[in-house]
Order: structure tokens, then sequence, then C-alpha cells
């Protein structure tokens, strides 16, 4: 066991009981005699609402409760704005039950509680809403011109928000500059499609006057702390659950959905358990979603290809409200200058409401967008000054002596400066190069394009700010009787792997096997400090505070070992689940050093009789726990980031494109990748590959349409093409390992980095191919045959 | 996403079945169920009773008679693709059933259930048609052939009445030496065709005959007449190859739709026409 389980490549411990069918979602959870949710939702983008008539509905058989904005008593509320910021005037958020108007198709009206599913939507059908439907404008650039139909009268031109930030001298910059390039990019919206769909569960005991809740939430803890305090009622007598959950992408984020507060409240009202399961149609119209941001990017350059000023200025979707605020603004107009040094910044973004379901961070969270924009417009720029689209890119990138480096007067998402903490820009692009040899790439496409067959190159250099904070904690306890160690932590798993690699983190501290660390996450019951799984800080953030509390646990470890094998602590080392005398056959477990930790009063058993008070673990005088000293081996330990640590990456692809049907075809695709410190590079690997194939949806196929009332008109798997595993190309995956200064692990986050440029290289990669067949520009994904065939039309070259 | 409420019957005689059907007009055929049971859990459907025939004596299997391949109403998609009598009998099928859904759909669903639903982006009802298939109803005023011509109306709606059950589908054994080719565009593998081109080349004598037809371009699936018209009167030129795919564009009468635009199709359509045709030649002997 002395090999290093950090870094190693080992298999997940979930898996087994996942690929079995032995995972416990929410819909798993046996709760006997409960009631099912159907929700009565608006199909119009916006109306008043005249009337709402429940009786039929009520009088069906098996229905237990009919829910309006009438009959839910505190609920009746606009929801929190959880993420404030002072560019946002008085951000509007939904309601659990409309009250007198709807603002989105799929915007819950009222809930029906039934027998079960199947009678809950019969009687949904019986509830009468009668509607005033009122004129909406879908289109992002039309909603804030004068005069466009508003959606919420509070808010002119539908501006939710307005920010500009500014980083170095743009004004000074731009007036020395000696070229610019311009152009307008938009990335369309789309949505995180998890493979379990959201679900709530909950029951109510009234004799202790504690509520459960089961829910497919990246974030229990603040779902607790909301329940308690809309419910007012101790956080201690509420305990949310988050089991198994199918995927999550930041959909499963955002708190909270009516359903979060309805489905408790119906619990607690009725009685009974009371389940909600979301079914897909539902999630497509009522779960959050995002993307869609049109850039105009401006780079102000020298005539040798460095940028010297960056102008952006771009419009975001933010749907009907705002719940989580700019969050995803921000990160984009934050990350716009990615790796390169451009040292003058302005970036502008208006938040736009639309009468269309919320939007909130999906993974990627407006990084997608940021990189589309800026990686475009470096392509554009060596277009129009004659260089090779990796020089100019060379001629920019950040150099590893200027680390870190400082975006003043970006503000992050963390509320803190952009810092670019540590990296290998120029190595990363040099090992692409090597990958991909344009050189020769450019023979073999001239050869084909003789052969009618045109070949493409594309690239993308991102970044990606990750492992924000507040912070996360760690538990960590040997267990007595078995010597296994568990660990508990604040977070959620959507099928990341967390258990895996943090008892990676574990077991070398502790000298045990990785199967024998036992990872506790997504109950309340089990660690209640800590915040969420999300923008890509899971190992930065609890791993982190895993490794500190595991330094601790090992201190006690040897202290106590010493003491029993009578040597120095120094002369111990841990391995094999058990503390060893060096160059000796002589140990003791760690499952009897946990027990003879733990003075005892009664021998249950063999090793307990070591731990009666006669024979304590610690050797002084006193009473048989010291002061100061605490039964056990364990210990609780927090991390919190002093900023975000930035990974990085370049992605290249050569595609072949069918100019007749307009078809493309992927047929490389390289991913050189640098998450600092790797735990796990099996994991990853599947992190990247999992965003490389999400990042290939919304490069290629995955848009949500909505027509001009506001209905989305392809809520269903048939019409919003996900890819298929047959869409997916080979990856090539390369690592590279900086360590990041910043955090004692020095790993930073890889969950969402995969799917982050994406986009910006099978654009640039099409538009490579069919150069000699039209001029123009892939400005806009989803790049569909359509949007090629039209490309085509447009005159060809002259030459 | 949960069915409406319906009587659910499982009979085991066709004469059975024909009556539970003809006893009851909002009753629907239930077969393999790809179709109907997602219809039926977004309430697009709401029919007051089921009749499952999968348990009905004497619709499964396929027989090769006459000339023709007897499909009969429960032979899953799978079972038709992977015979190997068939393949000898109709190359065309095989090659065409590989871009109908995913494998797990075709272990379940049935072609005469596709031939019934009509998708107009559906493959099997192009086959039917370009090959001058028929299916064959039940009802109680007895059995009735239609020909594919006549069978296909509109978008999920064929000739058959409400009381009639499609007992088999009858698809006619390629003429010696005949070519075959299907041709197909979709966004993601496997999903219903943007546009799709299946193609018969016979070489009889001096007289070639080509036989076109296509889906997902129309209001259902159709004959490519003019196209072949062309190829019959000019040969295999450049210049007939030329006229036919601007003479196929012409039965574009999809709209612009989210997948595809008009103008996208049409030109898509004359591609694979002529990627059809000469793939079919070139097996054609
Ligand atoms: C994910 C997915 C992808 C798919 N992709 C494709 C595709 O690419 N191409 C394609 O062609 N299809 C596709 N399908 C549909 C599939 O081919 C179905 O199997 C087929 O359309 C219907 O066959 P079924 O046996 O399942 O019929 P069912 O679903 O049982 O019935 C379909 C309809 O036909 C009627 N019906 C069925 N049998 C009879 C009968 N004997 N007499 C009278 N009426 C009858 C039913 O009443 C119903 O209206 C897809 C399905 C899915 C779920």
């Amino acid at each position: 066991m002395s090999t290093k389980m950090f870094g190693a490549r080992i298999k997940r411990n979930i898996d087994p009981q996942l690929l079995i069918g032995e995972g416990s979602f929410v819909d798993d959870i046996p709760l006997a005699g409960a009631l099912h949710v159907a929700f009565v939702r608006s199909p119009f983008a916006r109306a008043k609402i005249k009337s709402i008539s429940t009786e039929f509905a009520e009088q069906h058989p098996g229905v237990a409760a009919v829910y309006t904005c009438d009959n839910i008593g505190a609920l009746d509320l606009e929801l929190p704005q959880l993420i404030p910021h002072p560019c946002m005037d008085s951000p509007r958020t939904q309601r659990p039950l409309a009250r007198g108007d709807v603002y989105y198709v799929g915007q819950t009206v009222a809930m029906v509680v039934a027998v079960d599913r199947y009678t809950a939507e019969d009687a949904a059908a019986l509830v009468d809403v009668d509607y005033d439907p009122l004129p909406v404008e879908i289109d992002l650039e039309k909603a804030i011109l004068d005069g466009a139909p508003l959606v919420h009268p509070t808010h002119p031109n539908n501006i939710a928000a307005d920010l500009v930030q500014i980083s170095g001298d743009p004004d000074s910059a731009i007036a020395g500059a000696e070229h610019v390039t311009k152009i307008r990019v938009q990335v369309d919206r789309s949505t995180a499609a998890p493979m379990e769909c959201r679900a709530v569960a909950a029951t109510f005991d009234k004799v202790m006057g504690e509520l459960t809740v089961w829910d497919s939430t990246q974030g229990p803890i603040a779902i607790r702390g909301g329940l308690a305090s809309i419910f007012n009622i101790d956080e201690d007598k509420v305990r949310v659950i988050a089991p198994h959950v199918g995927g999550g992408f930041g959909q499963k984020v955002l708190l909270f959905y009516p359903d979060e507060l309805l489905v408790p409240f119906a619990a607690m009202q009725l009685g009974r358990p009371v389940k909600f399961i979301e079914d897909r149609r539902e999630n497509f119209i009522g779960s959050s979603q995002e993307r869609t941001q049109i850039h105009e990017i401006e780079l102000y350059a020298k005539k040798n290809g460095e940028v010297i000023a960056l102008v952006d200025r771009f419009l975001h979707d933010t749907g009907a409200f705002i719940p989580y605020g700019i969050a995803v603004a921000q990160v984009a107009s934050t990350s716009i200058a990615g790796p390169y040094r451009i040292p003058n910044i302005r970036v502008e973004f208006k938040a736009v409401y639309t009468p269309t379901v919320v939007v909130t961070p999906y993974r990627g969270c407006g990084r997608p967008q940021a990189n589309f924009a800026i990686e475009r417009a470096m392509d554009k720029l060596a277009e129009e000054l004659g260089l090779d689209r990796f020089e100019v890119r060379r001629r920019n990138l950040i150099a590893d002596h200027e680390f870190p480096y400082l975006r003043k007067g970006l503000l992050f998402a963390d509320g803190l400066p952009v810092s670019l903490d540590s990296g290998q820009y120029h190595k990363a692009l040099q090992l692409l190069t090597e990958k991909l040899a344009p050189e020769e790439f450019a023979v073999q496409q001239k050869a084909a394009r003789g052969a009618g067959r045109y070949l493409g190159l594309g690239l993308s250099f991102y970044v990606e700010g990750t492992g924000l904070g507040p912070y996360e904690g760690g538990h960590i306890k040997i267990h007595p009787i078995t010597g296994k160690v568990y660990v508990n932590t604040g977070l959620t798993s959507q099928g990341q792997g967390h258990d895996t690699v943090f008892a990676q983190i574990v077991a070398d501290q502790l000298g045990v096997a990785v199967t024998d660390v036992i990872l506790v996450e997504g109950d309340t019951k089990a660690f209640d400090w800590g915040v969420a799984t999300f923008a890509s800080r899971a190992a930065v953030v609890s791993g982190n505070a895993i490794h500190k509390s595991a330094l601790i646990v090992r201190k006690k470890t040897l202290a106590a070992a010493a003491n029993m094998l009578e040597v120095s602590a120094d002369d111990l080392e841990l391995r094999d689940g058990a503390a060893w005398v060096k160059g000796s056959n002589r140990s003791v477990s760690l499952a009897a050093i946990a027990t003879a930790t733990n003075p005892l009063r009664y021998a249950f058993n063999e090793s307990a009789k070591a731990a009666t008070q006669f024979a304590p673990a610690s050797k002084h005088d006193g009473p048989p726990l010291a002061e100061g000293q605490h039964p056990g081996l364990e210990a609780t330990d927090y991390y919190s980031p002093p900023s975000a640590t930035w990974a990085y990456g370049v992605h290249g692809a050569i595609v072949e494109v069918d100019p007749e049907i307009c078809a493309i075809k992927i047929k490389r695709y390289v991913c050189i990748h640098d998450c600092g410190n790797m735990i796990n590079p099996t994991i990853v690997e599947g992190q990247v590959m999992g965003g490389i194939a999400q990042g290939i949806g919304g490069a290629m196929y995955e848009r949500i349409e909505y027509d001009t009332e506001g209905n989305l008109i392809n809520a269903n798997f048939v019409d919003f093409l996900v890819p298929y595993a047959t869409e997916i190309p080979p990856i090539e995956i390369l690592h590279l390992e900086t360590p990041t200064p910043l955090n004692p692990l020095g790993v930073k986050g890889v969950g969402e980095a995969g799917c982050i440029p994406v986009a910006a290289v099978i654009a640039s990669a099409v538009e490579d191919a069919l150069r000699p067949l039209t001029h123009e520009h892939f400005y806009h994904v989803p790049i569909t045959p359509s949007a090629i065939h039209a490309a085509l039309k447009k005159a060809a070259p002259a030459n | 996403m949960k069915p409406p409420p319906f009587e659910y019957c499982a009979p085991r005689s066709l004469k059975d079945a024909v009556e539970l059907l003809a006893a009851d007009p909002s009753a629907m055929v239930l077969a393999g169920g790809q179709s109907l049971i997602p219809a039926l859990n977004m309430r697009f459907a709401a029919p007051s009773r089921l009749i499952d025939i999968q348990h009905v004596e004497g619709l499964k299997g396929v027989v090769i008679e006459g000339g023709n391949i007897i499909v009969r109403a429960m032979t899953r998609h799978r079972e038709l693709e992977l015979n190997d009598e068939v393949f000898r009998a109709n190359p065309l099928i095989r090659e065409t059933m590989a871009h109908v859904a995913h494998v797990p759909i075709r272990n379940r669903g049935t072609v005469v259930g596709s031939l019934c639903h009509a998708d107009a982006a559906a493959e099997m009802p192009s086959i039917l048609l370009v090959t001058d298939g028929s299916v064959v109803t039940e009802s109680p005023r007895g059995r009735r052939e239609i020909p594919a011509a006549d069978f296909f109306q509109f978008h999920m709606t064929t000739s058959r009445e409400p009381d009639e059950i499609v007992v088999e589908a009858h698809f006619p054994v390629l003429p010696q030496g005949a070519g075959w080719a299907f041709e197909e565009f979709t966004r993601r593998h496997g999903d219903y065709a943007i546009a799709a081109v299946a193609a018969i080349v016979t070489r009889a004598g001096a007289t070639d005959v080509v036989s076109l037809s296509a889906c997902g371009v129309a209001s259902r699936p159709i004959r490519l007449t003019v196209c072949e018209q062309i190829f019959a009167a000019q040969g295999f030129t450049d210049a007939s190859f030329k006229a036919a795919g601007e003479a196929a564009k012409e039965y574009v009468t999809a709209p612009d739709d989210i997948h595809a635009t008009n103008d996208y199709r049409r030109d898509l359509l004359a591609s694979l026409v002529v990627r059809a045709v000469e793939k079919a030649l070139t097996r054609s002997r």
C-alpha cells in the first residue's frame, strides 16, 4: 500500500452499483402511501390570469388536494434572489404558483396532489384557467428596442442588468492600434438535459416535528436553509438528502424550483409523503436553461498581431426571471480575454428578460459563449493580417513567467479580480501543433481538395476559472470496528466520482485501501456546513478540506499508535490499514487504534478490552481523556480558497465537410488540457470527454427552439438533438500538470472544461474546410446543415 | 407523461381482434408500441381501448411466396432486417432498415406498425412504395389489399379504415440483377430522415427501369416519377443525372422546419437522388 493513490488511474468506486441498476434515485426511495404531484402549467408565454377554477379537479376521484396561489399560505411569495449584485435594479423572481400573471410557457399555475401520477395528470387537465394573452417578443435584439412588449412592466426595454467592466486603459490603447477586427457572434440556447430529470419527495413526522426531503439537487444544504427559513423551523428539524442524482450540469443547483417548496408544504399539510417526479417535457419547459448570448467583439491590434485592446458588448438572455443573478453573464464577461495578455479591456453586457424558461448556469456557465467570441475573433484577426492561426495565438499567449496574471477591474463570479494563477500556455499550444501537424495537414488538405473533398482544421484555446469559494469542509473518522474510514462532506455527486477521488486523497494520508474509504455526501444529517457542487469546485474546495482533515487524523493516529507501540511517531508508517514500526513486523491496526483512543467502560469485543479506562491509548496522568483531547480518530477541517484557480487547455480538430449534403464529419479531435495535479487521470478524462460531447452538442446539434409566440417547439428528444454516442468521435487527450500555488493539493477544477472551446473549434474547422467554396464565416452555433447550405449559396470566392 | 385511462384487451384470435376493434370507434391497435406508447404518454392520443395484437395467432413471421416477401403484422423490424432469405430476395430492405431508429427500438417496433403509423419521414413506407408493394387488411367486411400508392395519404394518415387491422405487408422480391440503394441524410444516426431516397435499377435488355421514392420531403412518402422518366428516356448520362436532380427538387413540399430549410432540402434531395441512382447502377447487372 505504499504506492501513491493520488494521481493513480483507478476505477470508480461507485460504478458497479450504478451499472447493475442498484443506484437509489429519488424515485427509488420507498415511501409507503405517497401521494403524487402534477402541475398545471401556463400555455402562454405572457398572459394575465383572469380566473382559476379547481372545482372539477378537486372532485376527481383520487385527488387529495389542489393548490393555487390562494391556498399555499406563506409560500405565496416571490422566490429569493440568490446572488445579489448592484447592477440589477429590483431583480424579478418567480412565485411558486402564478398570481395574476404568467411569464413563460411552462410556468407553474396550480398543483394537483393525487393517489398516483396518472390520476394527478387526469385531474390537472380539469383545472380551468382563464387567460388573457399578452404580446411577446422572443428575439433578444428586438426585445431591447423601444416599444417592444415588456416581460415585466417594471423593466423598460426588458433590461434586467447592465454592467460595464474595464481593465487597463482601453481608450488610449485603441487610439494607438494599427488594426481592428470586429465580428458579431451568437450562441443559441441549450439545456442540460440530465438523464434523470428533477425530483423531490418529502415526508413530515408530526411527532418529532421533523421534515425530511429527498431532492435531486446539487445543493442540499442551501435547500435546507431555505426550507427552514420559509417554514420557520429550526434547521436541525429539516433534513435534505440528495441520493444518487442522474446528472445535474448546473440545472439542479438553482433553488428554489416551485416543487422544492410545494412538495414539502403538501407533505406537511396532508400528513402523507408526497412525491414529484419531473417528466422530460417538464424538464424542457420548467427547468432552467442557458447559452443565448450575442457578442459584438472588437480586437485592437498591432500589425504583428499583438492585441492591445479588446472591446466586447453583449446581450445575455436571462429568461423570464433572474433568480441566479448575473452569474452567467459575469463569468462570460470576465473570461472574454481568454489566455491572452490583452492588457486593456472594456466589456459591457445587458442581461435581457425574455418570456422564456429561466436562465441559470449550465456546464460552462458563460465561458463557451465568451470563448466563441474571442477565439473566432482571433481567427478573423489572423485572416485579416495574413497570419497563421497558431501564430497569432502564440504572439498573444501569457508566458509562464508572467503568472500570476492580474486583470485588475474585472471581477469574477467570486467577487474577486481575475488573476490567472499558473500555466504553461505556450507548451500546450506546442503540443497541439505537434499532434495536428498543421503544415503536413495543409498538404493533405490541398490533395483532398483536388479530389473534391473538403478537409479543415480548427482550434480554440480556453481558460476556466474554477474552484470558487466560499468554502467546503470535510469530516473524517476512522471506524473503530472495521477500520474503515468515513469521509463526510457537504457536497453532492451527480456522477462525477467524488467517492473515488476523495478516497484517493485520504488513502495516501491514512495508509488504507481506496475501497476502505467511504464517502458520505448529499445528506444534511451527515455534514451540514458547506455550499454545493457547481463551478468545477468539488476537487479544489472539498478536496483540499478533506486533505486538511486527513492530515489531522493522520497525526492523531500516529500519536496514538506511538503510545500503543511504545515508539516515537517518527518511527511509524501508516500502510495496509495499520500503523507499522518501520523496518519491523510490529503493527497495530487502525481499527484497534481507533478503538483504543476511545476510553470505554464496557469491553464489548476483543479490541475494546484494550480501550477500557484502564488501558487508554494516551499516556498521561489524570482522567482517561486528557484536557483538550477528543475520543476516537476523527477531525473536521475546512478549506476556503483565496480566489478562483484557472485551468486551461487547447483543443483542435480535423473535420471533413461534404458540401453537397452539408454534413460535418469530425475526423480527429485532440484535447490538450491542464487542471493542475490530477487526482485520478481516468476521472479527469471522463469529465473532459463528457464536456466535449456536450460541446459537440452545442456546436452542431442542440438548440432550444421557441416560436414567435414563445412556445418551446422542440421540448422532446426527437427534436432537441442531443448527440448520440454515434455522433461523438474518438477523442485524444494529452495532459499537462501545472500545480496551482493557490491550494495545498495543487489542483484545479475540471468539471466544465471540456465543453468550453468546442463550438469555436468546429466553426474554425468548418470555415477552413469550405474556404475554396465560400468566404462566409461561421459565427453562429449550432452550425446546422441548413446554415452550411446557406453559406455555400452565397457567392463563392472568385479564384 | 402518463397515458389517460384506457381499456386494455389482448385477444388471441384475429376474429376477436377484429370484433373488438369494430365494436369501439375510438379503439386503437397496439403493435410494438414504439410510436403509440410515446403518443399516449404525451396525451397526443387518447383511445378508449387498446387492442394489443402481439398474442394474436397467425400474425407472426415472414414468408416468401409468389414473388412477395409477406411480412405479417407482428414481425419486428429486427426480424426482417436479419432474415437472410429476405436479404437475398430484396437486399434493399436490410440496407434501409439500418436507418430505422436504433437496435433496441427495432427489436420491439414492427414493420407493419411503421407502415400504419405512416410518418412522412419514415423509411419503410418509402420502400413499400418504391417496390410497388401493398398491405392486406382484415375487417368485419373481410379482407382487402391496398397498393402502397393508395395506402399512404398524408403524414400519419393512411387509407386504412378505422375498423381495419393490417395483417400483412407485401414487399415484392427484386428482379434478377436489379441494383438497389438507399441514401439518407439525418442529423443524428438513427433519426427520421431529413430526406432519403430509395432507388432500384432494373436492367431489362436495352431498357433500364429506374424506380425512385423519397421520404422526409413531403407530406407523405412519394414516388419521384419525373426523375424515373428522365432516366428512362435519357439513360445514365451526366445530363440525365443533372436533370433528374433538378426535377427531384420540385417534389420537396416540406416547408422550413427546425431541422432543415426548404431550400436546403431541395438541394439535399437532388444530391441523394444522384447518389442513390449511381450506387444502384453499380450494383445492377
Ligand atoms: C427513439 C425512436 C426513434 C425512431 N426512429 C425511427 C426512424 O428513424 N424511422 C422510422 O421509420 N421509425 C422510427 N421510429 C418508430 C419505429 O419505427 C416504430 O416501431 C414504428 O413507427 C411503429 O411500429 P410499432 O410496432 O412500434 O407500432 P405501434 O407504436 O404499436 O403503433 C403505431 C401506430 O400504428 C397502428 N398500428 C400498428 N400496427 C397496426 C396494425 N397491424 N393494423 C392497424 N394499425 C396498426 C397503431 O394503432 C398506431 O397508431 C422511432 C421510434 C423511436 C421510439
